[in-house]
């Protein structure tokens, strides 16, 4: 049991800050902590996604050039490549949601002057 | 060049949205007809693909000539091709509507940026409606919900707020989606659909595979307004530019219902996810089509009111796909598409009401029959639909949502059904009998409403494709979403 606990380690912590960002989002009120909160968030699937491809002891998946007969790899010597080729798109994904959720947050800062939500909302009911 | 097609579709709109862009920062009056051939382009090549799709069959396309599953597949079926021509049609009528709208609403400087992000939507829409792999959708998804984010931050009142709200919801939506695809990713070592498909039916006791279908499901929940993940929907598109909402509110949450349709029947097997969705769906959905339709009566604002119209028509589907019949399922499918035309057709109406009085409080409607006649008959007519009058098409779509849950005997559900539609009623008739009925001091016919040539054509022609899709709805069942119903 305990020995199941310690080799995942990799899960559990993936696990964790994936909870941690959920509740980040829900309970800070400043719009700066909910989108660090959404990149822990962010984060979290990208770790789970490098844990699936990574092996003990595993090799770069580079073949040099042998030409073509005698080349015949084991898949289990190398790591996956693919979910850490996923993880490049979902890395740059990540980057253009925190572009685009850093430029709302100077536009919201700009016009109400305030970066709390409950404030922004009571503003925006005086405001009807 | 037919053979190219389901690339064309997605790299039309994608081109033209750096060109847009870039043509602005020469002649910003370029935008706006540039912006018109990328649309134009994309309904041409999507109604060719439609055809392409009735007569020959499906499509098969591999990106870069990698064969499927280890490359990218664009895959184009019957009901793919029929919400994918549904998509680009409506994108072309409300885009019709623009001129002089969005020069209206938003700063000269920023309209070269909400041209291309425009067609860059509409690039995402498209590509989600035609992709076969499931890493390739989530990245078309979060490049719909960037352009959606970013557009709708361009309104006024708040509006950044409620894009950065929205802008949360839909990362953790689409995480959700990721980390569902890398459950499959781990059980089967494929992102490719079909081979999916194939794959998983030994896995399906899999806890592993539950927890990623919940995960992809709740996702898409998210990005498609499912009730009760809806939250997000009725303040970002009120508060967008009433361009914006036009756009986004036929489409985006539309699409989004696609993929879930695509998702349960496309990777897995209907029977594996309707079962295990079990009643639940159901009475979730009966939950939210009766509190959206009474949130709309509550509502003070026209767009609003529209929104959570949006919520209760995605119930609706919902309850057909819940139903688990061939009947339900056409249903669901058919309601898809009218409900693209009825939501554009109505939100049209709201920006040309917005473009002519300036507001869109219900209040400020009162005898709006008199000023705008031809933007009233839009309104009626749209509305007329969603209530579900015969010969409108959004009768026959509730027919066989109806049929579909009578044949399954779940009979909360056909209450459900009717229950929503009566609330819906009285929602609509709130909204017409301020136009039509209220003593209002508006007077004076205008010429053609006093709006662009463009809005008239946009309003003139959603009114008449809700009759046409009405008289043609068997047509459609029979040729277009048949061959596709999976049970």
């Amino acid at each position: 049991m305990f020995q199941q606990l310690l080799s995942h380690y990799n899960y559990w912590f993936y696990a964790l800050m994936l909870v941690l960002g959920l509740y980040g989002m829900i309970s800070k009120g400043n719009l700066v902590k909910k989108l660090v909160a959404m990149n822990i968030f962010q984060w979290a699937i990208i770790f789970f996604f490098l844990s699936i491809g990574a092996k003990r002891g595993g090799d770069i998946p580079i073949l040099p050039e042998h030409g073509h007969m005698e080349v015949t790899a084991r898949a289990s010597e190398f790591v996956n490549p693919l979910p850490h080729v996923l993880m490049l798109t979902a890395i740059v994904v990540g980057v253009a949601t925190t572009g685009i959720a850093l430029a709302l947050i100077l536009r919201i800062y700009r016009r109400w002057g305030s970066l709390e939500e409950d404030e922004i909302i009571g503003r925006l009911k005086e405001n009807g | 060049m037919g053979e190219q097609l389901p690339a064309l579709i997605v790299a039309t709109p994608l081109l033209f949205s750096f060109a847009i862009y870039l043509a602005g920062l020469w002649r910003r009056r370029l935008c706006y007809p540039l912006f018109l051939t990328s649309l134009a382009l994309s309904a041409i090549f999507s109604l060719w693909l439609f055809f392409r799709v009735m007569i020959f069959g499906p499509i098969s396309y591999p990106i870069g000539g990698w064969e499927p599953p280890w490359g990218i597949e664009y895959r184009v079926d019957h009901l793919s091709a029929l919400i994918i021509a549904s998509v680009a049609t409506v994108a072309l009528l409300v885009g019709l509507s623009f001129r002089g709208r969005v020069e209206g609403e938003t700063e000269p400087s920023r309209w070269s940026q909400i041209y291309a992000l425009f067609s860059l939507q509409l690039c995402g829409l498209l590509g989600m409606t035609v992709t076969g792999d499931v890493f390739n959708l989530y990245v078309l998804l979060e490049i719909a919900s960037f352009s959606a984010y970013a557009i709708i931050a361009m309104g006024e009142r708040g509006a950044e707020f409620f894009a950065f709200r929205y802008l949360i919801f839909g990362t953790i939506g689409a995480c959700c989606y990721l980390l569902g695809v890398g459950h499959l990713y781990i059980l089967t070592g494929s992102l490719n659909m079909a081979d999916l498909s194939r794959l998983l039916p030994p896995l399906y006791p899999s806890r592993a595979l539950l927890v990623g279908f919940a995960l992809l499901v709740l996702g898409i929940g998210i990005k498609m307004a499912a009730f009760p993940l809806h939250t997000w929907l009725p303040d970002a598109y009120t508060e967008a530019p009433s361009s914006a909402s036009a756009f986004l509110a036929p489409l985006s949450t539309k699409v989004a219902s696609y993929v879930f349709l695509r998702i349960l029947t496309g990777i897995f097997s209907p029977h594996f996810s309707l079962t295990s969705l079990g009643d639940a769906m159901g009475w979730v959905a009966l939950a939210g089509a009766i509190f959206a339709s009474l949130m709309a009566l509550a509502q003070q604002r026209l767009r609003r009111v529209l929104c959570y119209l949006i919520v209760s028509e995605i119930s609706f589907l919902l309850m057909g796909v819940a139903s688990r019949t061939a009947d339900g399922l056409r249903g669901a499918v058919l309601h898809l598409v009218n409900d693209m035309f009825m939501m554009g057709c109505l939100f049209t109406g709201a920006c040309a009401i917005l473009h002519q009085l300036g507001r869109e409080e219900l209040v400020a409607l009162k005898g709006l029959c008199r000023k705008m006649p031809l933007t009233s008959a839009a309104l009626l007519l749209g509305g007329l639909s969603i209530i579900g009058t015969p010969p409108l098409c959004g009768f026959f779509s509730k027919w066989y949502l109806v049929l579909g849950a009578i044949e399954a005997r779940m009979w909360h559900i056909v209450i459900g059904l009717l229950v929503g539609s009566l609330l819906n009623t009285i929602v609509i008739f709130r909204i017409l009998e301020k136009v039509y009925l209220g003593a209002g001091h508006q007077h004076g016919r205008l010429y053609w409403d006093g709006l662009p040539k463009g809005m008239v054509m946009g309003l003139v022609i959603f009114s008449l494709s809700l009759i046409l899709l009405g008289v043609f709805a068997s047509e459609i069942v029979a040729k277009a979403i048949d061959p596709w119903i999976p049970l």
